[in-house]
This record gives structure tokens, C-alpha cells and sequence, in this order.
């Protein structure tokens, strides 16, 4: 990869102490502690899913987010009222990240009527619009027209926030994702793509699918703003997305974040190839040097702000949360055959007096 | 009452629309600026403005998926294709997105959007601008489709489909664009789900929807005129959802059922209707239930041999004679 060059017309910091940034130095211990037990907590969920997946408690495909968790938790932490969020499949973290509860995300993908989408949506579509998240969804680059879509919303309706639409490395060559960042640079809407850059769309490398590897530089065909940034430090991931977001929020501008990360995993458990398309090498230097789960733990035991202790003693928690989802949705039922046809008209489930016209279902 | 255009029509339903809520505005390819590549939204930027008659880049995908982001957070996009066909541009946003995030959300979102546009033949285009994928939506469980025959119907289901919580697709044709027919100056509503019968019959029971309709319309009379034959045309309106029971009221009566659409024919609407009255019409029917729809082949563009791939009143009254035999 080529050194990413930076082009922002806000103040960057060129130093590398990230947790002296402003954004960062404002953080309350138990804020800092927070971040940790996010991170941790996406971690031991996803390993808690892969052995459910494993065991074939969980069908379809199995995405993990393991080795990326820094990105969701540091952007997520920044949210604000009128900030919205959507993602790709690869959705778990961001779930978690605004407060989703273990326990309905383990049931979705066990299929399971106690799951966020009553077992409607599985692994790759997970919602929560309470939370201000938007899925969760399936195919590659189809959510980013609708993250322009929230900021388009949060513009006409004059609410002062902004969208957060990820993709991965992959969805950048998609024509939908183009189409959009054009609309978003034309239209000034509030959007922020940032791309979860971890080298590889399913097994095929940067090298191998993008013509600039440099993904961000995109952004200069539509006169966007862009910025690139390390995705393992989740200081880092939010200096750089602190700017983005309050650059959109107050500008209503759109920004391309592109941001280096690396996922542990295949592209989706059934990828078991992963170790063909790189190197097992590869995988061991990112997790010794920038697992984002050591990263934070150093960091904050470092500054004083935790002991080993005390982090283990969270990592315990978050494994025990997990196992306890991990039961609760093997416990839980699945939900009865007459859900099949709920949840697909609004105006069929609201239709409390029968008053619609017509047929809307064909089952005979 | 006025006697107004199909064109006419719609534009006072998103007139109408776009003055009674706030959230409702119109998106397309040349709907604002140039007034409409049909001129079907002509003077509704002059009178609403930029930020509600919205001039987009020929980008379906794109402002298709942005009009359904935009519409969970409460705005209420009418997004114009400037033809239907145009939409398989962005098949991922519409028949993804649209139909499938309120399911997959376990019903959390809502896609309160409409997409209108022409969806017709025999305007001498050739194939890729002459689609009719009214079939293509009501095949995915989320969508609605309708396929208004006159401007009365026109305004009334556009009205319906704008206050509509789901994804409802309005397909439009360009041959009724100019025509005229009495719309009332006081505001109406016509719901989805609810056939009109546009002429009572005995004999026979003709099933259409769209431009089709007033082709059968036209059929009927001259099946009653020349050959003695009483029919009775049943415009269906909605696809999704449909009045199934208007149709079979009516084949249970006249006991001979033709089908009759633009659509091609192999898993068109009317494979779907013809199903339905031979499952709960059986008993009732004298003959097999006939169809005439366009020739299968993908649209020619000479223009005499595409007036005859698509319905028209001598095929019409052809596969009626059949039906009656």
C-alpha cells in the first residue's frame, strides 16, 4: 500500500499521541473504560457466535468483525441525537456499538422469535431504529444510497446530525456506491462513508480488485472531502472521525473516511480459504502488534485508567454475557408460522379495524 | 366536471400532495428544471421550489436508495422514472431494499415511498424502453403495484399511493398521457385493492388493468354492437393488492373469463388471475380461461408489427370469439 496522503481542510493533528486529542482527553475514566468493555464485548460475542456456528446453532453466513472492533466502537462513541448509522452484513459490531443487546443479536442468527428481527433478518440484517441504526444489509454497497438517504432526511427536515454509512474495501467498486458519493457531494448532505478498509473483499486483495488502492482518493472525482486512518487505535478512529462528523454536522457536508483495519477471520466462516489468499504470517504480526482489544487494554492500564485487573475482570463479564446469550437463544422459540406473513405491508400489520381493501397475499 | 388529462390528473395529485404534507417531494431525472421529460410535474418547481421538486443525476440506483433512506426518517419521496424500464437500473434499492427492509427489520422500518413512471409499449422504442414490470413488483411481498386505465383513476390512486405507508409503484402509460376524461374539481381518493367495473356484461367477463383496459373497453362494445355478445370489462386498478373478489364475482356470473394485458404472457399478472378463477371459480366457468397479451418476444420496434406485439382491439375481439366458442 502507498503512504496515505491526507487532504482536510479542517486541523488535522499530526502528532501520533491520539489519546492527547481534545475529542480523547475529554473522555471520562468510565468513558475510556466503556470503550473497552465495547471492544471486548464484540470480541467474546463473535467468538461465542462462531462456536454457535460451529455447532450448527446458527445457519446462513457468519460474518465476523474480529480484528475491526475499534472502528464501530470509536465512531459509534461519537454519535450524537441526530446521528444515524447503517453498515454492510458484516453488522455485529455496529449493533452492539449503539446498544443492541447481546441477546437479540445471538437469537437473530439463532433464528430465534426473541431475535431483533423476530429471526426475520439473521446475521446480516440486524436493525435497531430506536438506536438510530438502519441494518444491516446484505448486499455489497446497497446500504450507502440509503445512508445518503438519512442525511438527506436529517437536511430537509433541519435537524443538525449526521449519516454514517460503512462499507468495506470491496463495495468501493460498486456502481450504486459511485452514483452515490456523487449525489451526496452534489446535494452537500451530511454524510460520512467510511470505509472498513481490511485489504481483502472476500478473498480477492486490494492489489487484485482496485485500480487505486488508495480508496479514499475517490473522493477527489466528486470535490469530497477525504482523510485515511488507522483503524486498530480507538483514539485514533476517533480523532480522525470526530473531525468528519463535526465537519458534516456543522457544514452539512459529506466526508470519505477511509480507514486501515484487518479482519482475523475469512471473508464469512464458510470461507475457510482465508489462509490460501494470505498469509498466516500476516494474520499473527496484526493480531501482536494491533489487536485493537491489546491496544486499548495497554493503553488504558498504561494511563492509569484501569488495572489488569479490573479489564480481565470485564473480559470475564463480556464472556459471561455472551454465554448467557448464547443460551438464551438456544432457549428461545422460534416464532410460529403465522409470522411468515407479518411484517411485510405496514398498512397490513396497522390495519387494526380491517378496513384494507383486496387481497395482498397469494397462498393458494 | 372538468374534463382533464391523464397527464393533468397526476400532476394536481402531487400538486394536491405535495401542498397537504410536508414531507412529501418529488425526485426524478429532469422533474424539476425542464418541467418533465413527459411533462407530467410541469410547473411544480416554478410553484414549490428546490427543496421539494427535486432535479436528481441519471443515477436510479442512487436516488432510489436515497429516497428509502430518506423515507425512514419520515420524508416521503415520489420518485419518478422517466420510464419504468429505468428502473432495473436500481433493482437492488427497489426490490431489495424497498420491498424486503420492513421484513427483514422484523418490521422496525417503514418505506413510505412511491415510484411512478410510464411502464408501456407501443410507442416505437424498442425493447429496453418498453417494459411493463407491474408482474416483476407484485412477484415481491412488500411492494405494491398500480396501473391506472384513465385520469380519474390516475389522480385518485396516486393520492392513495402517496399516503400510503408501504413502497407503492404507480405505472403510468404515455399513450393515455394526452387523454381526456372527467376527473370531479373536489378532492377523492381511490383505494388500492378495488377493481371498477367499467362496463356491466352477461356473456363474457374481460379482466385488464392499465392501458389494456380501455382497449378491452373498446372491444366490448363493439363485441356487443357486431356480434351480439354481452361483456363485462373489469379494470382491475391495483395489482398489489388485488380485488380477487370483483373478478370472481364477475366470472361467476358470465361464466367465461379473457384476461387481457401488456404484459408478456409466460408469469404475467394474468397467469396469476387465470390461477385464482380456475381455484375458486371452477365450478362456474364454460370454458377454459383465455388470454391475449403481448406477443412473446422482446419489444420490436417497427412500429405496425409492435402495434400488433401489444393488445389491440382486433386481437381483443379475436381472443374473445375463441373464449366464446
Amino acid at each position: 500500500m502507498a503512504t496515505p496522503k491526507k487532504k482536510s481542510a479542517s486541523k488535522s493533528t499530526k502528532s501520533t499521541d491520539f489519546a492527547a486529542a481534545p475529542i480523547n482527553k475529554a473522555l471520562t475514566k468510565e468513558e475510556k473504560i466503556d470503550l473497552y468493555r465495547t471492544i471486548i464485548g464484540i470480541r467474546r460475542f463473535e467468538e461465542r457466535s462462531l462456536r454457535a456456528y460451529n455447532q450448527g446453532k446458527i445457519g446462513g453466513f457468519l460474518h465476523l468483525y474480529i480484528g475491526q472492533e475499534a472502528v464501530a466502537a470509536g465512531i459509534v462513541s461519537l454519535m450524537e441525537e441526530n446521528d444515524h448509522i447503517i453498515t454492510a452484513y458484516r453488522d455485529h459490531g455496529h449493533a452492539l456499538a449503539v446498544g443492541m443487546s447481546m441477546n437479540e443479536c445471538m437469537a437473530e442468527m439463532y433464528g430465534k422469535h426473541t431475535g431483533c428481527s423476530k429471526g426475520k433478518g439473521g446475521s446480516m440484517h440486524f436493525f435497531a431504529p430506536d438506536k438510530n441504526y438502519w441494518g444491516g444489509h446484505g448486499i455489497v454497497a446497497g446500504q450507502t444510497p440509503l445512508g445518503a438517504g438519512l442525511a438527506f432526511a436529517l437536511k430537509y427536515k433541519g435537524l443538525k446530525g449526521c449519516a454514517l454509512a460503512f462499507l468495506g474495501d470491496g463495495a468501493v467498486n460498486q456502481g450504486s456506491f459511485m452514483e452515490t458519493l456523487n449525489l451526496a457531494s452534489l446535494w452537500n448532505l451530511p454524510v460520512i462513508f467510511v470505509i472498513e478498509n481490511n485489504g481483502y473483499s472476500m478473498g480477492t486483495s486490494l492489489k487484485r480488485s482496485s485500480a487505486e488502492e488508495n480508496l479514499a482518493h475517490r473522493a477527489d472525482g466528486f470535490d469530497m472531502e477525504w482523510e485515511v486512518c488507522n483503524g486498530h487505535d480507538v483514539y485514533e478512529v476517533r480523532e480522525v472521525a470526530n473531525r468528519a462528523m463535526k465537519r458534516a454536522r456543522e457544514e452539512m457536508k459529506p466526508f470519505l473516511l477511509e480507514i486501515r483495519t484487518y479482519r482475523y477471520r475469512g471473508h464469512s466462516v464458510a470461507d475457510a480459504n482465508h489462509e490460501k489468499y494470505r498469509t498466516k504470517e500476516e494474520i499473527e504480526e496484526y493480531k501482536r502488534t494491533k489487536d485493537p482489544v491489546n491496544v486499548i487494554r495497554q493503553k488504558l492500564i498504561d494511563e492509569g485508567v484501569m488495572t489488569e485487573a479490573e479489564a480481565k475482570k470485564i473480559d470475564q463479564e463480556k464472556k459471561d454475557e455472551a454465554e448467557a446469550s448464547a443460551k438464551f437463544a438456544d432457549e428461545s422459540p422460534y416464532a410460529p408460522r403465522s409470522e411468515i406473513q407479518t411484517d411485510v405491508y405496514s398498512e397490513v400489520d396497522n390495519d387494526t379495524e380491517g378496513k384494507l381493501k383486496g387481497t395482498y397475499f397469494f397462498n393458494d | 366536471m372538468a374534463l382533464i388529462t391523464y397527464r393533468e390528473a397526476i400532476k394536481q395529485a402531487l400538486d394536491e400532495e405535495i401542498q397537504r404534507d410536508e414531507n412529501v417531494c418529488i425526485m426524478g431525472e429532469e422533474v424539476a428544471q425542464y418541467n418533465g421529460a413527459y411533462k407530467v410535474t410541469e410547473g411544480l418547481w416554478a410553484k414549490h421550489g428546490d427543496k421539494r421538486v427535486i432535479d436528481t443525476p441519471i443515477s436510479e440506483a442512487a436516488f432510489s436508495g436515497l429516497a428509502i433512506g430518506a423515507s425512514a426518517l419520515g420524508v416521503r419521496p415520489v420518485i419518478e422514472m422517466m420510464f419504468m424500464s429505468f428502473s432495473y437500473v436500481a433493482i437492488d434499492q427497489l426490490f431489495n431494499n424497498a420491498s424486503f427492509c420492513r421484513y427483514m427489520s422484523g418490521g422496525l422500518m417503514n418505506i413510505p415511498i412511491v415510484v411512478r413512471g410510464p411502464a408501456n409499449g407501443g410507442t416505437n422504442v424498442g425493447a429496453t424502453h418498453s417494459h411493463t414490470p407491474e408482474n416483476m413488483v407484485a412477484n415481491h411481498p412488500g411492494l405494491k403495484v398500480v396501473c391506472p386505465s384513465n385520469a380519474y383513476d390516475a389522480k385518485g390512486l396516486m393520492k392513495a399511493a402517496i399516503r400510503d405507508d408501504d413502497p407503492v409503484f404507480v405505472m403510468e402509460n404515455t399513450l393515455l398521457y394526452g387523454e381526456k376524461w372527467e376527473v370531479p374539481e373536489e378532492e377523492y381518493i381511490v383505494e388500492l385493492g378495488v377493481a371498477n367495473i367499467l362496463k356491466e356484461g352477461e356473456d363474457m367477463t374481460i379482466v385488464s388493468h392499465g392501458r389494456c383496459a380501455m382497449l378491452s373497453l373498446q372491444a366490448a362494445k363493439t363485441l356487443e354492437e357486431k356480434h351480439g355478445i354481452s361483456v363485462e370489462v373489469v379494470d382491475l386498478r391495483s395489482i398489489r393488492p388485488l380485488d380477487e373478489e370483483t373478478i370472481l364475482n364477475s366470472v361467476k356470473k358470465t361464466g367465461r373469463a379473457l384476461l387481457v394485458e401488456e404484459n408478456k404472457p409466460y408469469c404475467g399478472v394474468d397467469a396469476q388471475i387465470s390461477h385464482i378463477i380456475q381455484l375458486k371459480a371452477f365450478d362456474y366457468l364454460d370454458a377454459p380461461v383465455h388470454r391475449v397479451s403481448s406477443i412473446d418476444a422482446p419489444q420490436i420496434y417497427a412500429k405496425p408489427l409492435e402495434d400488433w406485439q401489444i393488445p389491440n382491439e382486433e386481437r381483443i375481439i379475436e381472443g374473445a370469439l375463441k373464449c366464446m366458442a
